[in-house]
């Protein structure tokens, strides 16, 4: 009997597949969307599973309020540890048993990359992944992946070039952890530098489960760089920053956009220390004072204080969740076709947005071809207090 | 040779801090004849409320002596409630108790206090007195603490009589019983010491590899090769072990050609390589099996 | 608790009993719950690797994470690079990690107890490392890891996850059967006879150095078909998806299962695959609750404290209690 109803269940699955409305996409009804995500609850990452925490916040907020044009939003958020094959399970999970409409803002470079194929052959959109790497934006050949965040190799382009322009006798190390992450910024770099690979004296990795990267920043000092690529995570970068500072080796100092958190990086590492460092920035650092009477900073602190009252304002993690959870506020509000392919289509179509606590100037922008949604950047000085942005907004567009 | 020069000092400097934690792994094993995997876990957990005394206002020696007597007292409890129903149980089953705890330790801090690093402040002052670039203060005061610790434990195990019942309800629990030592409150002893052990370890950590719930599981690892390395019977053993095992990382990763990459996996090799022809550790003891 | 199982009629039905639910079980649930199954089954068959080497032998591995990854990475390789059918690569390699785990068992012989924990430690911690490293990249695929695919499904009645169920099944009750069988040999009992004292074992005339690495092979390849099953089932092999944690949560489920048992894997590889989850559906349930893994380590302690020899020793104690009384 029960095999019975199961293949009944397969027929009128395989029905829906062939006629598609948004009454037979899973997970969608006129009353609700159910929509799964994967955050590093757990493991290594743990510090990122912030970023779940604050869609899960948003939109039990936005449910409150009524929802999205009258229907609830079903946020299952899952931890997969960071490991790639507990990824594959929860997103299995996530698109078979719990049948959610799409994934949005799954978390993580290998763990992305494991379902990556999975969710293409399935048809099921994997919307504003939460990672840096480039692999994201290729509508053509995974039409249902996109990007969210400015890609790292690009960035580290931008650094490459800034480089090469404000120093003298440039000699270039490089100090990046040995994995996707670590590398596309490494590559990309390198890659700005163009026919001047030459000018790297010294390149070394780190693992993350090494307790500290003191002797690689010691034999870096000691190879005479005068430019220093800071390729870490908040953690080992307040190391590199403080161990740079204490042992008097002052160089260009080059920080990655993925530490420039104030609090949760340079206050570990000390004011004093930080100060003359560069990043690139697309975000406002919620610590930054100049951002306090802006529109958008208003309407997350208002948001964290009532969502999340008991968390570190400063950890510019909650800003990053609560961007992308507006993007997807945005596209859910604005679209029609409900289906998976439609819902796709209206994440393709975002025109000029800006996020409230995304700088000003930096716009939101996606097409049928264009799967990168934030592609610009600025670079900003600290100047012991505070990030403060310098130059043009530079275009960081990917291909 | 400065780079040799600062390499080995930064070696030693994060070394001291593997021999702390070697010399709590040590403590635990001539108290319980185990190796408690959950040990980085604790220490880190008790640098966890060092941290929220000194976030109400006392001050840094003061919360560091507290947390010290809160562990040794938590140590106690954790034996004597979680670990008793094992204490015969076969060695893997106490392990994956161990493991169990370690789990627990690690999420219940996340849950706390989050995953986001935390300055931690240095028990010692920025400077004694003289100025190099070698190495820091903090990690002379490391060094030094380390050394009384264990000058602290040596004289313990050697010369009261307390030390002495603990060594003896290890290395044979039921003679022990025989002379009327309780080896039951032996163990918890044991435990309470090396939980107390631990908590000044990580208090010594927390400054250098910032605070958060996953400080311990990197130094865990090498503060147990160094105790191996040392020889897990001899506290002093373990001592050098860490300073050894944190200079000769260093050391792998700058001259071994490929060593920026596999310096941890170099110095495993290392380590057990020299194991296989001292099978007992630099300093340690061999035991003679009854058949 | 020095034999592996005999068999009663209690066990034999019961075998049988479990063989037809195991070959029923994809018809009654849908293909996720057949994937988590098959994931089940592909932990059971390295843990039986772990309990012929650590359960039987007496030799500790905290490092059988790294059998896994030689398995999984030879079967990836070969079907990415050579395009090997998947069950011509599941055998190459078991070969494979049969070689590595016998010349790893050859400086393993001089070591014991904590010592070799700490030299198959550094195997574990060197297995992500040595993926990664960038003069084998060309083959591993260096931090990004190789994409396979599954193979189709052996009849068309089957979906790919079926058909994949009953691959993993059959290979899981044809090493449980070379395993019961090898136990149960003269070579069994000298494997037996190491564990529990070697001194004596060695004067009685075993070849010691011999059956200890053997052992090791043995146990190295188990691990490794089950990782190269593990390589076809995610389609995906990564650095990331073989740290030392993978090692632990092995010895975790061999623990669980019953480290000196057969069918006790299966239990083992249930308890690593639903009991994390369980313990998030509980937080999910009861927000106020501890943290998912908190849960987990609570369980995993009173597990330890009430089913002492695995879940397996339980139940052969339960029923040898039921039989006392049945019979009085």
């Amino acid at each position: 009997m029960r095999f019975r109803i199961l293949l009944a269940a397969t027929a009128a699955t395989l029905l829906a597949a062939g006629a598609a409305s948004a009454e037979d996409t899973p997970g969608v009804t006129a009353t609700s969307i159910k929509i799964g995500n994967t955050s590093p609850y757990s493991g290594p990452a743990s510090a990122y599973g912030v970023i779940g925490k604050t869609h899960s916040a948003y939109w039990a907020k936005v449910n409150r309020e009524g929802g999205v044009n009258g229907r609830m939003i079903d946020f299952i958020s899952l931890d997969d540890g960071y490991s790639p094959p507990k990824t594959v399970e929860q997103a299995r999970k996530l698109v078979e048993q719990e049948n959610v409409a799409f994934l949005f803002q799954t978390l993580g470079t290998p763990t992305n990359s494991a379902i990556h194929r999975y969710m293409n052959a399935k048809k099921v959109p994997q919307m504003f992944v939460a990672t840096g790497a480039s692999k994201w934006g290729h509508p053509k050949e995974y039409p249902w992946t996109m990007g969210f965040q400015p890609t790292y190799d690009v960035e580290g382009e931008i650094y490459a070039k800034y480089a090469l322009d404000n120093v003298e006798n440039p000699k270039i190390a490089i100090l990046f952890q040995n994995d996707d992450y670590g590398k596309d910024y490494r590559d990309g770099f390198l890659r700005g530098l163009g026919d001047k690979k030459d000018l790297v004296v010294s390149m070394l990795p780190y693992e993350t489960s090494d307790p500290t990267v003191d002797s690689q920043i010691v034999a870096m000092k000691d190879s005479g760089a005068n430019i220093f690529f800071n390729v870490t995570i908040p953690k080992f970068a307040a190391q590199a920053i403080r161990k740079a500072c204490e042992i008097g080796w002052k160089p260009l100092h080059l920080l990655n956009n993925v530490s420039s958190s104030v609090s949760s990086t340079l206050k570990p590492a000390g004011f004093e220390c930080s100060k003359g460092l560069i990043t690139a920035q697309w975000q406002k650092d919620p610590t930054d004072p100049q951002w306090a009477d802006s529109e958008g900073y208003k309407e997350w602190a208002a948001f964290m204080a009532a969502e999340l009252p008991d968390a570190d304002k400063g950890d510019v993690n909650y800003a990053f969740g609560y961007n992308a959870s507006t993007l997807l506020h945005h596209v859910l509000k604005n679209c029609e076709d409900m289906t998976r392919a439609g819902l796709m289509a209206c994440a393709a179509n975002v025109k000029d947005l800006q996020l409230p606590m995304v700088l000003p100037g930096i716009k939101i922008n996606t097409s049928p071809t264009d799967f990168y949604p934030v592609q610009a950047e600025q670079l900003s000085k600290f100047d012991g207090e505070k990030w403060v942005l310098f130059g043009e907004i530079i275009d960081a567009s990917s291909n | 040779m400065d780079l040799f020069l600062q390499l080995t000092f930064a070696g030693l400097a994060i070394g001291s801090i593997y021999s702390c934690v070697a010399l709590a792994v040590v403590m635990i094993y001539q108290a319980t004849d185990h190796f408690n995997f959950a040990q980085g876990e604790m220490a880190m957990f008790s640098t966890f409320i060092a941290w929220t005394m000194l976030g109400l206002g006392l001050p840094i020696w003061v919360a560091f002596f507290l947390a010290v007597a809160i562990s040794f007292v938590a140590g106690v409890l954790i034996e004597r409630i979680v670990v008793r129903p094992v204490e015969n149980a076969p060695v893997l089953n106490q392990i994956i108790v161990f493991i169990g705890l370690l789990v627990i330790f690690n999420s219940v801090a996340g849950w706390i206090w989050e995953y986001t690093i935390k300055p931690f402040p240095s028990l010692f002052p920025k400077s004694f007195g003289f100025e190099t670039t070698l190495i820091s203060a903090h990690n002379i005061g490391v060094i030094g603490l380390t050394l009384i610790v264990l000058a602290m434990v040596f004289a313990f195990f050697r010369f009261t009589r307390v030390g002495l019942a603990m060594r003896a309800a290890a290395a044979n629990p039921d003679s022990a019983r025989l002379v009327g030592i309780s080896v039951g409150w032996m163990l918890a002893l044991g435990w309470g010491l090396a939980a107390a052990i631990g908590a000044v370890g990580g208090v010594l950590v927390a400054p250098i590899v910032y605070l958060e719930p996953n400080m311990m599981s990197g130094v865990l690892l090498y503060g147990f090769a160094g105790a191996l390395l040392g020889g897990v019977s001899s506290p002093g053993g373990a001592v050098l072990g860490g300073l050894v095992v944190g200079v000769l990382e260093n050391w792998v990763g700058q001259y071994v050609p490929g060593g920026a990459e596999l310096k941890l996996t170099f110095a495993l090799v290392l380590i057990v390589g020299v194991l296989m022809f001292k099978p007992a550790g630099l300093f340690g003891r061999i035991v003679v099996k009854r058949v | 608790m020095t034999r592996p199982n005999p068999i009663t009629p209690t066990l034999f039905f019961g075998f049988v009993a479990a063989v037809i639910f195991g070959a029923a079980l994809p018809y009654f649930v849908t293909d996720f719950t057949t994937f988590q199954f098959t994931q089940a089954m592909i932990y059971g068959i390295a843990l039986l690797g772990l309990n012929i080497l650590t359960g039987y032998n007496g030799q500790f591995s905290i490092g059988h994470s790294a059998f896994y990854a030689v398995g999984a990475y030879t079967c990836a390789i070969l079907l990415y690079h050579f395009e090997w059918s998947p069950y011509a690569a599941i055998p190459a390699s078991a070969l494979v990690t049969f070689v590595v785990g016998f010349l790893f068992g050859l400086p393993a012989l001089r070591l014991e107890g904590l010592y070799l924990a700490l030299a198959t430690f550094a195997l574990a911690v060197a297995t992500p490392q040595l993926l990664k490293f960038d003069l084998f990249e060309h083959w591993t695929g260096g931090v990004q890891g190789l994409f396979i695919l599954k193979p189709d499904a052996l009849f068309s009645g089957w979906s790919t996850d079926q058909s994949l169920y009953y691959v993993t099944l059959g290979i899981m009750l044809a090493l449980m059967i070379f395993a019961w069988t090898m136990l149960h040999s003269r070579s069994g009992r000298a494997i037996m006879a190491i564990r529990d004292n070697p001194i004596a074992a060695s004067t009685m005339g075993v070849n010691l150095p011999l059956y200890k690495t053997v052992t090791f092979g043995i146990s190295a390849m188990f691990t490794g078909i089950a990782g190269a099953l593990f390589a076809i089932v995610t389609e995906f092999v990564s650095p990331d998806a073989f740290t030392f944690f993978v090692a632990v949560n092995l010895l975790i489920g061999s623990v669980v299962g019953g480290i000196v048992s057969i069918p006790g894997v299966i239990f083992g590889g249930l308890f690593l695959v639903f009991v994390p989850n369980y313990a998030q559906d509980i937080k999910l349930a009861y927000p106020w609750m501890p943290p998912p893994w908190a849960i987990f380590g609570t369980f995993l302690i009173l597990i330890i404290y009430f089913a002492p020899f695995g879940v397996w020793g339980f139940l052969e104690r339960a029923s040898a209690w039921a039989r006392r009384k049945l019979r009085s």
